[in-house]
This record gives C-alpha cells, structure tokens and sequence, in this order.
C-alpha cells in the first residue's frame, strides 16, 4: 500500500497511519502545529481555512489556486505542492500579500485574515485578472465581519496580478494529480490512474463511492463526523478532465473543474458562463467539478438548468463502454441519478446553439455570491425567420424534486410569436410545471414568482430593451448570445 | 510636515494595526490556537433536542464506558450554584427538570478526542417529554409570557399631540435576528493551578464576569480564578455574557479531573447554542403635520429575549432610549416589555437594542413622508434636536453638543445629494424594472453603560528600568483596535514610542473587577484609566529627570523617547537614562489608574434621567438598485459622515465606520435567522445564514470623519465608535424604500419588511405595482 506523500510548505512529509479521510485543516492544526489556517465552518462557506495547492493540470504547467482545507482530504494532496499561511514570509522578509493587508488596515480582529492571505496570495500570480468581477469572484469566499471588505479590496487592487518573480513563482514545480491506493484505520482511497485499474477497483470494491474534488462528499465527514470506507478518486484520470470544441460544440470532461469550465467557456459558452461565474467562490470552483455537480443531482445545483437547456448530452462510462444519455433524462429523482453501479460520468455534451437561438441561464440566491441557489433557469428559443418559436427549452432548477423542464410553459411558447403575449402565456403555464416547496431559501410563491419573472426578464433581455432588466451582476458583463446567432 | 517626519506623538495620527502584521503571517493565536498542554481533554455538549420538555431521566453511565470519555457531567455535579445568568439567576449551567430551549446544555462529555466525545454525546441518556413550546413574540404576548416589568418613558400630551394631527398613522415595525458570526466560535481553555485554583483563556468580552460565573458556580474565591483574554477572533457582543457557560462547563471539568481542558463549539453548535441580536415587534401610533412635522409618537417595543433574561432589560431600555433618534419628540410615549420565548437567550449585539428602536423612528419617518409625498430627507431634517425646548429627549436627558444639523449639511453637500435624487428619479421613470433609490439617514447614538455603575475601568503599567514598558488595562481586544488606541494614549503621555510599549493580554489578575469592552466603551474608560496611570508614573519620574537635567520639574518634558527641558530642548537625556536612574533611586516604576465616568445616572421606575455621558453622531447616504423581477438589490455608493470627536488613531476609526456599516447591512438585508415550527434553527452555518460577502460592500464607499470636532470631557477629544456607525445601514432600507416606491403611486406607503431580502423586496414592489 501506498503512503501518503506530499510537499508541505517546502518539506515532503509523509503519513501511512492516518485516516484517509482526514481533511487537510485539521491535519495542519492538530498534527503539524500550524494554527494559522483557521476553521470557520468547516464547509467551505467562510474560506477561513484557504490554503494554496499547486500542481499541474490538463497539460498545463503548476500554478497555485486557493482552495478550502476544510474539505480537503489528505489523498487529494498526494504528490502536490502545499502552502499554508506560514510559510510566506521569507528570509526576504514579509510575502506582498501580506503587506499589502496590514498596510491597508485589511485585518481587525484576524480571524479570518490568513485565509483571506491566501486568496490573495493566488490572486498574486494570476495573469488572468483582466475584468473587475475577477476581483470579487477571486474573494468572495473569503468572509470578513469586521472590516466591510473595503481595505480588503484595496490590499487586492495594490497586489493583484503582479506576477513577482519569487520562490513561488519560479522553478515551481508540481506534477499533476498521482495514482495512489492507500488504506489505513480500515478506510480505502485509491486514486487509479487508468481505466483498467478503475474497473478493477470498482469490480473488487463495488460499493465504493466515486470522489474528485471533494467539495460536496467532504461535508459528510466535516458535517455528520461520517466515516466513508471506500473511496474511488477520478481525479488522475486526466482524459476525464478534458475541455474541447469541436465544429458540433463543446465538450466538458467530468472532472474538469468549474474554475476551468468558467475559462473555456467565457467565450465558447457564454450562456453558460453567466451561471459558473456565481457558481460559487473561487476556493470551491478549484474543486467542484462538473461531474460532481451533477451526479450529485441536487435539485439546487448550478449546472443543469443552463446544460438542460442548451441540449446537453450525458456520455456514460463503464468497463461495457460509453453511452449518451440526454441530461433531461438523467436525473431520475431527488439526489437519483440514471448510473448504473460501477458506471461514471464521463463528459457532458453541448451542441453548438445554431444560429437562430437565444439562450442564457439564471440564478437567484439571497446573497449574490457564494449562496445556493434560490431558483435558477436555463431558457433556450430558437424562432424561425418570421419570429416564430421553433424550438423552447425551459429547465428550472430549486423548483422541483429534481432540475427539471418546464413542458407546459415550453408548450405555450412553440409556435407562438416570440414576443410578450407569449411569454405571459408560458408564465402562466408555469403553475402547472410546478409546485415548488417553501424552505429557509425562499416561499413557494416568491419561487413560482421569480421563475416566471426571469422568463420574463430574459424576453426583454433578447430585445436589446436600452437598460438591463436584470442586475448589472448579471447583464452587464454576459449579454446574452443574440438574434445574430450563436454561441459568441 | 513631510511623510517621513515623526510626529511629535502618536494622537490623532494614522496607525497600523497593532497586530495587523500578525494577523497576516497565522502568528496571532486565538485560544484554540495554543499549543495542546500536556493531558488536555476535550469537551462536548449534550444539548436539548426540544424547544421546551420535561426532564424525566438522565443517566451518563452508558457515556462514560466510551472508549475515551473521561466524565460526563450533570448539573449534580456543579458544586456550587448551578446558574450562569449574568444579572438574573434564571439560566441554568446545565438543566434539571426541564429544557427551555432547542440547544440548551443538559450535560458536558469530557474526552481524549472530539471523536470521543461525540461517541460519549450519543451515548448520554436523557428522557424527556416534550411540553407546548413558545416559538414567537406573537405567541408570548397571548400567553402573556413576560422577561421584564413595563418600562415607560413619557413626556408632553401624546393624546392631544395625535388629536392635532393632520396626518395619523399607525403601524407595525418588526425587525429580525442577527447571529453575531464571529469568525471564532466561543471557547475556552481551562487549566487547573495548585491549591485548587485555575487558569482560563477564554474568548471573552467579559473576562471579570467570567471569573465571577466560574467561581460560583465552582463555588470558588474569585482569587482562585484567574481569566485571561489573548484575543478575540471577533466579539460584536455575542461574548459580552455568553463565553460564560463554556467557560464554566471547561473550567468544572479541569477543577474535578485536575488536567487541563478545553470546551470549543464547532460553528454549528455555536449558531445553535447562543443568543442573537434580539428580534423586535414594535406597533406605534403617530402624527405628523402637513408638513412632516411629528408631532405625536406612542409606542409600544417587544423583545424577544429567548427562554431566559440575559442582558434582555438592558437591551430594550437601549432601544427605547433610541427610539428618538436624532428626533425631537414633543409628545412622546414609550412603553417596553421583554418577551419570554422558548429560543436561545437572545443578547448583546453591537448597537444593544438602539439599531432596533432607531430602526422603528426611522421607518416612521420614511412612512410619513410616502404619505405625505415629501422627501424624506426634509422630513427627517426638520424633525432634528434642536435649541431649547426642542433638546429633551423622552427620558428627559438635555440633548447638548447636538451635531447632527452639521453632520447632515456637510454630507448632503459633500454627497451631491440633491441632484443625485433628481436623477435617480429621473432614471426610475425610464426604467420599468430596474430602479434606483437615494435616502439619507441620521445616528444619534448615547455613549455610556445605561447600568451607570459599570461605567468605571482600571489599567495597569509597568515601567522597566530599560525604559520599555507593558501596559495592562481592562478591555479585551477583538479586532476593534482597542489596544492600538491604548497604545498611542500610553506613549502621548510617557513621551516614548508605541513600539517600545507591549499591550499585554488582559487579564483578572492584572487589572480587577472590569466591566465588559462593550457598550462601545472600550476607549473611553479604558484611555482615561491608562492615561491616568501613565501621569502617575510621569510625575514620579519628573523629579528624577529634573536632577538628572538640572532643571526645574516645571520644566520637564516627555515626548519622542527623550525626556527634556521645554525651556533648552537641547537639554536632553534619553527616557531610559531616566528611567535607570529612578529604578536606582527606589522609585516605584509601576501605577495603577482607574476613571469612573461623572454624573451619569437613570431612574427606571420613572423613566427619566441622564443614562449617557454624551451622543456620537452620523449620517449615511446610501443609493440602490434593485431588480423588480427578482427583488435581487445592490449598493451603488454610499457616503458617510460620522462623528468620532478628535479620533484617537483615524486608521482605526475609519475601519469600525466601514466595518459597522456593512454589518448593519447584512442585519437589514441578507441575513435571516429562521427557526422551524419545532424551534429548531433552520440557518445554522454559513451555507444557509448569509452574512455580506466581499460583493456586497458597495462598489464606491466613501467614508469620511467630521472634522474639528473635539468632545469635551472625553479621553483626548474622541469620541466612541464601536456600535453607532452600524446604524448608519439604516439609510439602505431608506432607499430600498425609495426603491420599491418608485413602482407603485406615489402617497402610498411602501410595505417593506426586515430583512429586506430578495424576496421581502420583491413582495414590496408586487404591493407597490398593485397600489
């Protein structure tokens, strides 16, 4: 069996007795005296816990992102480059993260301050920076209840993107996500690093349960003190991993991570991209995947409405081989997907939105970032040249047991004139999609309001209407993909 | 002055943090962030999993056979008065015969492991039979379920002043929960010392009173307790009262197995375990003139204080006590009661009842002039304290030093506030679902503990014969810059710099019998008692430094870290030659100092008094926008003008009017405390109780001091700052108002409620539109 390597704040360490399922933060609290890294809510809501992890992925060289050590366990780590809060003051003196907050008065009663160095920390050497949302979408897992944030922006505007030539930029080096099998306290992790050596894991563990980023599973452990036995990593199975775009549209590997799927497709997808971008914070998008989003089968997860919308095709994986399952008919019930034992998701499929489409996707929470969605909506038309609705695809998510599509309302709009008469008619036949729940997120009525409202507001949106319907957080940067066609 | 010119002191002068750097590199330790002690067990907390139920039976023999566990503890085993109420002995440390809240402590499981303890948590066996439970105010006024006796302030002719009214309305206010969301949760360490005395670190506004709770409940001499306070990874009120039972709980368990022990509460338990910001129901009648002028106000104020009273009475005496605001009241009725319900014991939060009883005037206010169709703004302005007889306010304290007129000018000017609301307004027209909204509001905050005896603090400082000194004083640092700000007054007043001065973790055997660093009263009290001991020690040092300077003591002055003639300033020594040379004379280089603040006083039972030493003051402008299909709602810009006095470091100042700012906020918008029909918390994490995150603070925040404003009789001119700049959030429920308003027709009242979270805000516009 293997152990349990990796390289922690410059130093390899390694563990061959620990629990598999022992997060990184309280490893670095209680077994390595680094108290620096803070548990807030051990639930990845608060980024009290950030930590930096580089290694290489999808071919590309290392680079550090934050993520949550909360919700990260050990055997995620494995082979990779760690770095707490306390390893960023050299000999050389004070890491500009650092100075940049105490100068900006960024910290009052420090709590939460190494986290938020962190976050900056990544936010240092990122050379993608280049709109202002960034910014905000770099922190916003970061909670501050003392400072109100605005030295805080101010400490990230000084050092943000300066790329400095530093021990931790340069001869980085971090290979990507390893095999391992790593057993101990009765628990299993393996992480395979082919096909063959998953179906044979899979096959002598049926009942071990699928894990990649953690950000989900994790909680089960932080949250209900749960003891998972068995553990199958996707994470080293790199082709799973993989963004393409092909003349036919777009493919997201199951791994692939949500702060990837918001790279490629700012462009290639932008209907999508509105939903990733407040998919979450930063920390979380570093290890949610897309897979895990959806296998999941939240009713509230992020991803399905837009994907549903937009046609999106299911690719299922088993040793038997692949089949494509329409992302409408994949989610079978609450948290029950169409999976069969000891079969993954591979890959989503999205077709390329043709010229005569409109589409874009929602969401609607109690606080703007880092929040769980309320009601969220992917809404697709097409129309013919003289307007008529062709083709309308109306998938809600918060709204029933599972993501789920709005039949009736997208009765009411096919061969209607795209214009407001129809919209009203498909609002209305929205109460007989749906009989949404009342919960701590939202009453059914406000849920049954805002779902015909945001068809409402992306009818006015598909009409260039001179002031945005919606908030400037949504309309201002993503316009939707217009009447002149596609996918921009 | 250039840049790199040292001032002559570091009063009124920009400063860092003074743990701002060690925040930053994870060197600043929290409690549990102290190296394990040798033999430390750890403790978990068997809660009540009804809101109210009888106890029949508790057996911890099953618990105590886990692997791990090392004791489970009952109220039988408390050997002294099983009671942790800070004022009212009515909350027991651990209940008997019957649980009075989802949460409440019945028993602690002491442990090698967390692990440990859960298994032993589990294994605790409690019986109980569930009784009907109180879950609302509403349902607490039917049954009659009372915390406190009325409390009425009341002057001028109430009945005539409505009877006159041309305008007379009447109304209901509520205003909802806040969880403190300290990024620390509550803990305390607890290690036994010899003769059977302990040693606490404790995550605690209150370290005195947490001495106090522990010895009784221990049964101990308070000089067997010693509490000590590292720091706080945020406070905001929640660890003014309720660090205590934790406290307690590690402190029995270290007393009885004689190893050290530490109680932690994991986020969850925190959220579930502890008070809020206590949830008000106020109804009201008022009456305005034609022309905004109010005349008349009769309201009624309910608390919800949870299941026991806390610092419940104190809480909504504050929220009657601002329930005037900055307004004259000319005739004005105010009574109070404090609900009982089965909910944790709701408690002190930043602001302690006055955000609540602002937060009724100032929505009588903005409903008035809907009514009315006149700009709130002038409303508000001339209802403002003014010159006599307009300057009593309804328990009948002379309202002096009134700033607010010249807060409220200066910001309306330096805002553009005017032409801003014309072209918010005109905007709304062209808009039909995105529409904007301006208001302006006012803070007029008391400064002083309303229980005038706590109005007292003491320090202590040490000189070494070196010339460094440490400085003790009575308040608890939890990010606010208390210590920074000690530090300044210390090295003013001993002429050296504040880097040579170390601020010492607060602690009961140091400096005794403190209040708590609440109230917003930790510079105040604390800043005179230090200053007070510094002079001590200047004076005792003057004749020393005379000789050495062969001059005259009148002569002799401290400043820079040298200590000179003010005659022949080139007749100098270095402080540290002073300080040698007195430690060589046998003069004592350690003082104690203490202030109490004068003439202060209130009457209860009559409703009047002088409860403050003086008022802190504001205003906010804040502009919105919100989306009328989804209620979603942002701040575009918000400008401040507050009233710190002459800031004692303005560094720090600014970021409590910031940081204030932004909490006020998430209590009036995002975060929502929601308990089920069981009463249990349905928001008890981050991923469901939702605090501002990084994108709510607005994109342009301009935040400004009022200048050349010295307070008399106040440590060097300042001002306190600690609670009154939350309220200035305020003025974003204004403008949301102005908001939803804009939907509907105008001289109609706009029914918006708190928290104005998306969806409160999207049924006010639905209303509006059908209006």
């Amino acid at each position: 069996m293997d152990a349990l390597r990796f390289c922690l704040n410059g130093t390899w360490v390694e563990e061959k007795s620990l629990s598999p399922t022992t997060t990184l933060l309280r490893y670095l609290r209680d077994k390595k005296g680094l108290t620096g890294t803070k548990e807030g809510c051990a639930e990845g809501d608060c980024g009290a816990c950030t930590v930096a992890v580089a290694e290489a992925r999808g071919g590309a060289a290392p680079r550090w992102r934050a993520v949550n050590s909360c919700l990260l366990l050990l055997p995620m780590v494995q082979g990779k480059q760690v770095v707490t809060v306390e390893a960023l003051r050299g000999a050389d003196g004070h890491h500009p993260a650092q100075e940049a907050m105490a100068k900006a008065l960024g910290s009052q009663c420090g709590y939460c301050t190494p986290g938020i160095v962190m976050s900056l920390f990544e936010a240092v050497y990122r050379d993608d920076l280049d709109a202002p949302w960034k910014l905000d979408d770099q922190l916003c897992g970061n909670l501050c209840r003392c400072t109100g944030y605005r030295p805080i922006r101010s400490a990230a505007q000084a050092v943000a993107g300066t790329c400095p030539g530093d021990r931790f930029r340069e001869g980085l080096a971090a290979p990507g996500p390893m095999a391992l099998a790593y057993t101990a306290q009765g628990q299993r992790f393996v992480t395979p690093a082919t096909f063959g050596a998953l179906w044979d894991e899979l096959d002598a563990h049926p009942d071990a349960r699928f894990v990649v980023g953690g950000t989900d599973l994790s909680l089960e452990v932080t949250k209900r003190f749960a003891v998972p036995p068995k553990l199958v990593s996707l994470e080293a199975l790199g082709e799973l991993s993989a963004l393409t775009e092909t003349s036919s549209g777009v493919s997201l590997g199951a791994t692939a991570t949500i702060a990837e799927v918001e790279a490629f497709t700012a462009t290639r997808l932008p209907p999508l991209h509105r939903m990733v971008r407040y998919f979450g914070a930063r920390q979380i998008k570093h290890r949610g995947t897309v897979g895990g989003n959806l296998c999941t089968a939240s009713p509230i997860g992020d991803l399905a409405p837009a994907l549903i919308a937009l046609g999106a095709v299911a690719v299922l994986k088993s040793r038997a081989g692949e089949r494509r399952v329409s992302l409408d008919e994949f989610f079978l019930g609450y948290r029950k997907t169409a999976l069969a034992p000891k079969e993954l998701l591979a890959a989503i499929e999205v077709p390329s939105l043709g010229k005569d489409v409109k589409a874009c996707s929602y969401k609607v929470s109690k606080r703007r970032e880092l929040d769980i969605s309320t009601v969220s909506a992917g809404f697709l038309v097409e129309t013919a040249a003289d307007g008529t609705v062709t083709r309308a695809r109306l998938a809600y998510g918060g709204m029933a047991a599972t993501p789920k599509r709005a039949a009736e309302a997208e009765a009411a709009l096919v061969g209607q004139p795209w214009r407001q008469t129809s919209v009203e008619a498909a609002v209305k036949a929205l109460a007989k999609d749906f009989q949404p729940l009342s919960d701590h997120r939202g009453s059914a009525g406000y849920r049954s309001l805002v779902a015909g409202n945001l068809l409402r507001g992306f009818f006015l949106e598909t009409q260039g209407t001179p002031q945005p319907t919606l908030l400037p957080g949504h309309a201002s940067t993503v316009q939707p993909s217009g009447a002149e066609g596609g996918a921009r | 002055m250039t840049a790199t010119a040292p001032a002559q002191t570091p009063l009124h002068q920009p400063a860092l943090h003074e743990s701002g750097l060690k925040h930053t590199t994870g060197e600043a330790r929290y409690v549990d962030d102290l190296p394990a002690p040798a033999g430390l067990l750890v403790g978990q907390v068997v809660v009540s999993p009804h809101a109210r139920a009888k106890i029949l039976r508790r057996d911890g023999a099953k618990a105590r056979a886990v692997p791990g566990v090392h004791a489970v503890y009952f109220a039988e085993d408390v050997p002294g008065l099983n009671d942790v109420g800070p004022v009212v002995h009515d909350e027991p440390l651990f209940a008997t015969s019957e649980v009075q809240f989802l949460g409440q402590s019945v028993a602690l499981v002491v442990g090698e492991s967390y692990e440990a303890c859960r298994a032993g948590v589990k294994a605790v066996e409690v019986d109980y039979q569930p009784l009907p439970a109180i879950l609302t105010i509403e349902a607490a006024e039917s049954a009659g379920a009372w915390l406190s006796e009325p409390h009425v302030m009341e002057r001028g002719d109430v009945a005539l002043g409505l009877r006159s009214a041309a305008l007379r309305f009447s109304g209901e206010v509520r205003t909802g929960a806040q969880d403190h969301f300290y990024l620390e949760t509550q803990v305390t360490l607890a290690l036994p010392e010899e003769g059977g005395s302990l040693r606490l670190l404790s995550s605690t506004q209150h370290p005195s009173e947490v001495q106090a709770i522990v010895a009784h409940v221990l049964h101990l001499g308070r000089h067997q307790v010693t509490v000590e306070v590292p720091r706080m990874g945020g406070g905001f009120g929640g660890k003014e009262t309720q660090a205590a039972p934790f406290a307690a709980m590690a402190a029995l368990a270290a007393l009885k197995l004689q190893r050290p022990v530490k109680v932690w509460l994991n986020r969850d338990q925190d959220m579930v375990q502890t008070g809020k910001r206590h949830p008000f129901r106020c109804r009201f009648e008022a009456g305005f003139s034609p022309d905004g002028a109010l005349l008349a106000l009769d309201a009624f104020l309910v608390a919800d204080g949870g299941f026991s009273t806390d610092l419940s009475k104190a809480i909504l005496d504050r929220g009657m006590f601002h329930s005037d605001n900055a307004y004259f009241l000319p005739n004005v009725r105010l009574k109070g009661l404090v609900a009982k319900t089965n909910l944790p014991s709701n408690t002190a939060f930043r602001g302690f009842g006055g955000p609540q009883g602002m937060a009724l005037i100032e929505d009588v206010m903005s409903r008035a002039a809907e009514r009315l169709g006149l700009d709130p703004a002038k409303v508000r302005a001339r209802n403002f304290y003014g010159p006599a007889p307009r300057n009593v306010t309804p328990y009948h304290q002379e309202v002096k030093d009134c700033r607010i007129e010249r807060v409220w000018q200066e910001l309306l000017a330096s805002s553009d506030y005017a032409a801003r609301r014309a072209a918010v307004d005109a905007f709304n027209r062209g808009s039909p679902w995105l529409k904007r909204g301006l208001a302006i509001t006012p803070v007029k905050f008391g400064i002083s503990f309303t229980t005038s005896f706590l109005n007292q603090a003491g320090a202590y400082v040490v000189l070494y014969a070196d010339g460094t000194a440490q400085l003790n004083h009575g308040g608890t640092e939890m990010g606010q810059g208390l210590h920074t700000k000690m530090l300044a007054i210390a090295a003013h007043e001993l002429g050296i710099a504040p880097e040579r001065i170390r601020a010492m973790t607060t602690a009961t055997d140091k400096v005794p019998n403190t209040s708590a660093t609440a109230a917003s009263s930790g510079s105040d009290l604390n800043g005179q008692a230090v200053k007070q001991a510094c002079e001590t020690l200047r004076q005792r040092l003057t004749p020393v430094a005379a000789q050495l300077l062969q001059v005259s003591e009148a002569e002799v002055t401290f400043a820079q870290g040298r200590v000179f003639s003010s005659a022949r300033p080139e007749v100098a020594v270095p402080f540290e030659k002073v300080t040698q040379e007195a430690y060589l004379k046998q003069v004592s280089l350690s003082a104690a100092g203490y202030y109490r603040t004068p003439d202060i006083s209130y009457d209860r039972a009559k409703g009047r008094g002088k409860p403050f030493h003086y008022f802190a003051y504001g205003a906010a402008v804040s502009e919105v926008e919100l989306s009328g299909l989804t209620g979603e709602h942002r701040l575009r810009r918000v400008d401040i003008l507050h009233d710190v006095g002459a800031s004692l470091v303005p560094t720090i100042d600014l970021g409590q009017v910031e940081g204030g700012f932004i909490q006020g906020l998430g209590w009036l918008t995002c975060e929502e405390v929601l308990f089920d029909d069981k009463g249990f918390l349905r928001t008890h994490s981050p991923d469901t109780y939702k605090i501002p995150a990084f994108g709510d603070a607005p994109a342009d925040f301009r935040v400004k001091l009022l200048e050349g404003a010295p307070q008399p009789d106040v440590i060097h001119g300042s001002k306190a700052v600690g609670e009154p700049p939350l309220m200035l959030a305020l003025s974003a429920v204004a403008a949301l108002r102005h908001a939803v308003g804009s939907f509907g027709r105008a001289g109609a009242e706009v029914e918006l409620s708190m928290p104005c979270t998306p969806e409160a805000v999207l049924r006010a516009v639905e209303r509006a539109r059908a209006s």
